[in-house]
């Protein structure tokens, strides 16, 4: 038997968080573990509408935890994400899988997180805490708390950050692997390269061999070659019915390869 | 565990009735209205075959907790005829063979009609992405694609 508790704000839900409790956004995630009778003993949600905001502070993007990713698509200002937000779920899960809870989402979903891992994104946990690095809660998903929003800098130039998910069911397939790139150029050269793979390991990885291989380096086939070479270091790609993680790896250079060619510009 | 009470809109029809801790929608709707159009595929939200839409926007009824519809507006496919007069998608789907088990057939018509009321003059591709989150293992999907552009290009039976 579950208990569900509906609370008006997500200071109310967290004062109400313990050991038996989970918290419920978009309830993709959730609801899959209450069908199989897997749930927990209480599930707590939050009817505040103020979660799927989206607030905007000059470069500063800050998206509500609890957007959908039909509510990312809706946004003019969130163009960039658009092209991932697109490709999770059909169109019934994007008018339900929220931002924050896609940073939960077990391999091999989180293509959006992946995305939120290239762009840098920060985490704002609810209460006074401080934000913290979409990459430290990646890391330790269990012990991340409650989030209220995730706030990340809006590219410089739109056309230096790229997505390419990878499925063999189209248009709604799940990933055998993802790829999201930031290239910020400063005088042509590449200043701060971040290149995140989702399903390629426990949660989406930074590639660091790619990562290394562009720091400062102009975006040309000579360094994109050197990147493709590197692209597993870093990762943990597993095998699933989806796809070996000897065939993650042999495909990830090429697919990096093929998204890079398409971020070159002068 | 008490069950809770929930009073939504079904079809345009004010109903309430109780639901079961942790109730999903679609067996709520199913066991405790009786509204036995959505279809239990998966529970995983995979399928599509639960698909209603919910204040408009299509969503898997598996996977939503039945007392989250509370004061909102269910449509499922149980509501598309009127009367003994069938929704022009239904007709088209009958025309174009869209059905053969028929199992997914509710879902699609959910997604389909929530494409149409967006979009009267879809393309294919556009028909193909709104359907996408609905699984067919019978057709191979042309009929049902056929279908729904028939409809859209306003040559479907009426």
């Amino acid at each position: 038997m579950i208990l569900v508790e509906t609370h008006p704000t997500l200071d109310d839900a967290a004062r109400a968080m313990s050991g038996d409790a989970a918290y419920m956004a978009g309830g993709t995630l959730v609801m899959r573990a209450v069908n199989e009778g897997q749930g927990p003993a209480r599930l707590l949600r939050v009817s505040d509408p103020n979660l799927r905001a989206l607030r905007s502070s000059g470069d500063t993007l800050t998206l509500g935890a609890g957007m959908t990713m039909a509510n990312v698509l809706s946004h003019r200002d969130l163009a960039f994400l658009h092209p991932v937000a697109r490709v999770v779920g059909g169109p019934q899960i994007r008018n339900m899988a929220s931002v924050a809870g896609n940073l939960f989402a077990a391999h091999p979903y989180g293509d959006f997180a992946a995305a939120l891992l290239a762009l840098g994104a920060r985490v704002i946990p609810v209460g006074q805490g401080s934000a913290r690095n979409v990459e430290d809660v990646l890391r330790d998903r269990g012990r991340a708390g409650l989030i209220s929003a995730v706030e990340l800098q809006r590219p410089n130039d739109p056309r230096n950050f790229g997505f390419l998910k990878i499925s063999r069911v189209k248009p709604k397939g799940v990933s055998v692997l993802c790829i999201a790139a930031y290239l910020p150029r400063e005088g042509g050269r590449i200043r701060g390269a971040r290149i995140a793979f989702g399903a390629m390991g426990p949660s989406p990885l930074r590639s660091t061999g790619a990562e290394r291989a562009l720091e400062g380096q102009a975006l040309d086939a000579t360094s994109i070659a050197r990147a493709a070479a590197a692209a597993t270091e870093g990762l943990e790609p597993p095998t699933d019915q989806i796809a070996s993680e000897w065939y993650r790896r042999e495909v990830a250079g090429v697919h990096l390869k093929r998204l890079l060619s398409g971020m070159e510009h002068s | 565990m008490a069950k809770t009470p929930v009073t939504f809109t079904l079809n345009g029809s004010a109903k309430a009735a109780f639901a079961n801790p942790g109730q999903n929608l679609l067996d709520f709707l199913r066991r405790e209205v009786g509204d036995l159009a959505p279809k239990y595929g998966c529970g995983q939200g995979t399928c599509g075959a639960c698909t209603v839409t919910i204040d408009g926007e299509t969503m898997l009824s598996c996977l939503v907790l039945a007392q989250a519809v509370e004061g909102q507006d269910v449509r499922t496919a149980s509501g598309l005829a009127t009367g003994a007069t069938l929704d022009p998608l239904q007709v088209a789907f009958m025309d174009h063979f869209a059905a053969q088990c028929g199992y997914c057939t509710p879902g699609m018509l959910v997604s389909a009609r929530a494409l149409l009321d967006r979009n009267p003059r879809p393309g294919r591709e556009d028909v193909i992405e709104a359907i996408s989150g609905n699984l067919c293992r019978c057709t191979g999907y042309e009929p049902i694609i056929a279908a729904i552009l028939a409809v859209a290009n306003g040559k479907a039976r009426a």
